[in-house]
């Protein structure tokens, strides 16, 4: 087992941090026991709350993944019946979006990192960081308790009529999980929002924000004005469910389609709220692993924000086929078209970024490399399915599941994975075996490619999604499929175990280990509690990989001069 | 799986297809795929290659640094090109899917009501069957969708074709088979329970086998239009709905496809969606010149019973009578004098 040889961060770079004084003083170790925990304000705690809690939910939703697999491995529904089949795609859907997610990269990765990558000692609001943490926690219980008692099994979509006069599960429990952890993510992008704007150290101008800060501020956006109208959609749900309004079953004088046109209005835009966070880390980890500055940095900002804008005009291309006009479908597809293009214009500058560049292949840009090929694939097959005449076959089938995977699973999990892996000797200051992360990176990806790619191909042949069973001549596929899975099962298993291990046994991490620049690797690993001994005063921009810094006899970089207004 | 076995290889990579529509799709869908194919081999090649390429040597190396930064040429080129790209998949996306909203003037009309779980189907000669679908080969197929309950959705993967059946209103899904065959029919939005035993066939036959098929079972039934009739005089619909002057209801003789003025000053283009609502839910789009005074009948009529007065009410010609009734062998019976009042009274 080899450990990570440490870069000799004072050799090359002009300011290091003198190493600290062993035992030093710092967020894990000023204070312990179960209340100073629970009782935080400190951003960098918070953060490890959420990594537990999220963990959590990825585990319960992994394991509901495994059995749907193992029961697709037969074309006969013959493990589990038909109504736990429907459950466990329902319960492993809201698991993965509300609980994992969209917490995962913003409260994981954003809480701890946006603070110290701006030279800020916190959040804006430290008590309403925690506040959200606990109605995260709130939210999570109700869907919880709700998985004990049966979980329901309307889909992760509650389509109406279904869910308000059909199922006789506890929709309104989950439901009620889902609306409260709702309020969990608008406080969360309000700090978040409020934070960038105020508490950016003396020189952290917007443009020398790192790439990670601007897609999280994109991130908050949506989560500000995209969340409440799901909480009003599931409030509608509700009424209609518990009192009888009729608003979305034609029986009450409702329409299913309106629930749609809400529902997706937020879910949309959600999908943004997952990966923008990942291009985020993505970002710093291209910069980070080429240690070059990344291509076209104003362009991949304005992606951003360009995402941010468009998700929300793009709703009713999950609709093409149910019943709306055909002149809202043709306009919602060409809209959907238009947010490819600030996708497309990342994954052009990630990798033009390569090009000359110093690629180091260590585990975190793996996970990179993996994140844009992959997300490559799912946005190309997101534009096929935005193609009205496409989407009327592939709708609903498993190209559309194989689709999203790549997403969230190719996008999302792999810029989460990467992002963890790059930040843990920052989180916990204890470096993790090398060997074994690139094992586990590319286990993943492999486990990941052959347990999705079958699914594009059975989409196409015609296999709807959310099928207990299903025609044999579907079966070589299915079984591919649940392979791969079982492979990607695994694959997570490796980190979780070395993750573990490297907390009590994993070498001391030094302020630097990859030699990378942003002010989080300024600062002592694991921070002190207010972030920084001394608040930073900010001279470059981010990704500011020029040989000035490693020689300072050089001269620094004409474009540089001209950036510092 | 009933339908599983026998008419397809084990383990195919290509759906059989079995429309002009299906090819188009096809086409569409390979191009598109061609171009994700293109796309994502070149990231993935240019990935490798710079990876090994631009290996790190040693620690302290950096990259080059890139003076000028990104040019506004390539970042227009990268922009511009995929957007071209993208309309262009959208211009011919929208192409076939307008092609597909639109069904010819000769289709024949079916009606098919989704519940849970199962497919009810009645044919244009008022014939019934679930979960199978019979149709002739190349004789356009329309079929007019609904539900009892939820959302279904009815998916011919050999037509390339699928449409929500939504309850409350009607969806259309039309296609012209041109294979003989046996294939699979599916629901693909999730209904519940039994959701992926809500599966059926779709069984091409040629037009003459099919005219034997549909004539053998049918002799004596009552057509769909002939019960419409029935059930119109026996919920005393005619009572008002008159050709007399002094009808108290608007006349309902070639009413579909005409635009209607509603009080208020809207218009709306009568569809079977229409006269379903103004059965179910009367006062909500009154017809200008009326009172709301029809009762509703929400709940008294089942989907099926709806949908036979609406195929009588589709059968009844204008009253110069140029256009003749489009619902196949509604064209037999005597539609276009509707019962005198006293005939059907109880």
């Amino acid at each position: 087992m080899t450990a990570h040889s440490d870069f000799p961060a004072h050799s090359a770079f002009p300011e290091p941090i003198e190493e600290a004084p062993e035992p030093y003083e710092h967020y894990l170790n000023h204070k312990y026991g179960l209340a100073s925990w629970l009782l935080t304000r400190d951003h960098k705690r918070i953060a490890i709350l959420y990594l537990i809690s999220v963990s959590f939910f990825f585990l319960l939703g992994g394991a509901m993944a495994v059995i749907i697999r193992l029961e697709l491995t037969t074309p006969e529904g013959d493990l589990v019946q038909a109504d736990i089949y429907n459950r466990l795609f329902t319960m492993h859907g809201i698991m993965m979006i509300f609980f994992f997610l969209i917490p995962s990269i913003p409260s994981v990765l954003g809480n701890f990192l946006i603070p110290i990558m701006i030279g800020a000692k916190d959040l804006a609001f430290p008590k309403i960081n925690l506040l959200s943490w606990y109605i995260y926690a709130i939210g999570g219980l109700f869907t919880f308790y709700a998985l004990l008692t049966g979980g329901v099994d309307t889909g992760w979509t509650f389509y109406a009529p279904l869910s308000t006069g059909y199922t006789n599960t506890p929709v309104v429990l989950v439901a009620l999980g889902i609306f409260i952890t709702g309020f969990s993510s608008i406080l969360t992008g309000l700090n978040f929002i409020v934070t960038i704007h105020r508490m950016r150290a003396p020189g952290m101008t917007w443009f020398r924000l790192p790439l990670f800060v601007w897609s999280h501020y994109a991130t908050s956006v949506i989560m500000i004005l995209g969340t409440p109208v799901i909480a009003i959609t599931i409030l509608l749900l509700g009424a209609e469910r518990i009192f009888g309004v009729g608003i979305f079953d034609p029986k009450l004088g409702g329409d299913p389609v309106l629930f749609q046109h809400f529902f997706w209005f937020y879910s949309h835009p959600a999908v943004y709220i997952m990966i923008l966070p990942a291009m985020g880390v993505v970002s710093e980890l291209i910069a980070a692993f080429t240690r070059k500055p990344v291509f076209g940095y104003h362009f991949v900002a304005f992606a951003s924000i360009a995402i941010a804008v468009l998700g929300f005009f793009v709703w009713a291309h999950h609709m093409f086929v149910a019943g709306i006009s055909v002149y809202a479908a043709a306009i919602f597809s060409a809209l959907s078209m238009l947010v490819a293009i600030p996708s497309a214009v990342k994954v052009f500058n990630w990798t033009t970024t390569l090009y000359k560049g110093s690629i180091s292949w260590d585990t975190p840009m793996l996970y990179a490399l993996g994140f844009i090929g992959l997300f490559t694939i799912g946005g190309l097959t997101g534009v096929m399915l935005a193609t009205l005449g496409i989407d009327i076959h592939v709708h609903d089938t498993y190209f559309v599941v194989a689709h999203f995977h790549y997403i969230m699973v190719g996008g999302a999990i792999m810029g989460y994975m990467g992002g963890l892996h790059y930040w843990w000797p920052k989180i916990t200051g204890k470096l993790y075996p090398k060997f074994w992360s690139k094992v586990g990176a590319l286990t993943i990806f492999l486990g990941f490619n052959v347990t999705f790619f079958p699914q594009f191909i059975l989409g196409y042949l015609g296999m709807p999604r959310r099928y207990h069973a299903y025609p044999n001549e579907f079966q070589v596929l299915n079984v591919m499929s649940s392979a791969g899975a079982t492979v990607l099962g695994l694959g997570y298993l490796i980190p979780a175990v070395y993750f573990i291990w490297s907390m009590r046994y994993g070498k001391d991490a030094s302020a630097n280990p990859w030699g990378a620049i942003g002010l989080e690797w300024e600062t002592t690993s694991p921070p002190p509690v207010e972030n920084f001994d001394k608040p930073p005063v900010v001279t470059w921009g981010a990704y500011e990989y020029h040989e000035s810094r490693v020689q300072p006899s050089l001269p620094p970089p004409k474009q540089e001069v001209m950036r510092v207004t | 799986m009933p339908p599983a076995q026998g008419f397809l290889p084990n383990a195919p990579l290509f759906p059989p297809r079995a429309s002009e529509m299906a090819r188009e799709i096809d086409l569409l869908f390979f191009t598109t795929l061609g171009v994700t194919v293109f796309f994502s081999t070149l990231i993935a090649v240019l990935i490798f290659y710079f990876m090994v390429r631009y290996r790190r040597t040693s620690p302290t190396q950096v990259g080059v640094y890139q003076k000028g930064g990104s040019t506004g040429l390539l970042e227009s080129t990268w922009i511009i090109g995929p957007l071209v790209i993208a309309l262009g998949f959208f211009a011919w996306g929208a192409r076939i899917f307008f092609a597909a909203a639109r069904p010819p003037a000769d289709a024949k009309q079916y009606y098919v009501i989704g519940k849970r779980w199962m497919w009810k189907i009645e044919h244009p000669s008022g014939r019934r069957e679930i979960n199978e679908l019979h149709v002739p080969r190349g004789q356009a197929v329309k079929l007019k969708l609904t539900s009892e309950d939820v959302v279904h959705s009815f998916f011919l993967p050999v037509m390339r074709m699928k449409t929500d059946a939504i309850p409350g209103r009607y969806t259309t899904l039309w296609f012209n088979a041109d294979t003989l065959g046996t294939f699979h029919l599916f629901c693909a939005e999730y209904c519940g329970t039994e959701h992926s035993r809500m599966v059926g066939r779709i069984i091409v036959m040629e037009p003459t086998e099919y005219e034997r098929w549909i004539g053998g079972e049918n002799m004596g039934g009552p057509s769909g239009v002939a019960s419409g009739e029935d059930l119109f005089v026996a919920k005393a619909c005619h009572t008002c709905h008159r050709t007399d002057s002094t009808a108290r209801a608007p006349q309902l003789s070639g009413l579909i496809g005409k635009t209607v003025h509603l009080e208020g000053g809207q218009t709306v283009t009568a569809d079977e969606t229409y006269i379903r609502e103004s059965i179910v839910n009367p006062a909500t789009k009154v017809v200008a010149g009326y009172q709301p005074i029809m009762p509703t009948y929400r709940g008294q009529l089942s989907e099926e019973e709806i949908i036979q007065l609406i195929r009588y009410v589709g059968s009844l010609k204008q009253p110069t009578g140029v256009e003749p009734a489009p619902a196949g062998k509604a064209a037999d019976r005597p539609a276009e004098s509707p019962p005198s009042p006293n005939e059907g009274a109880r």
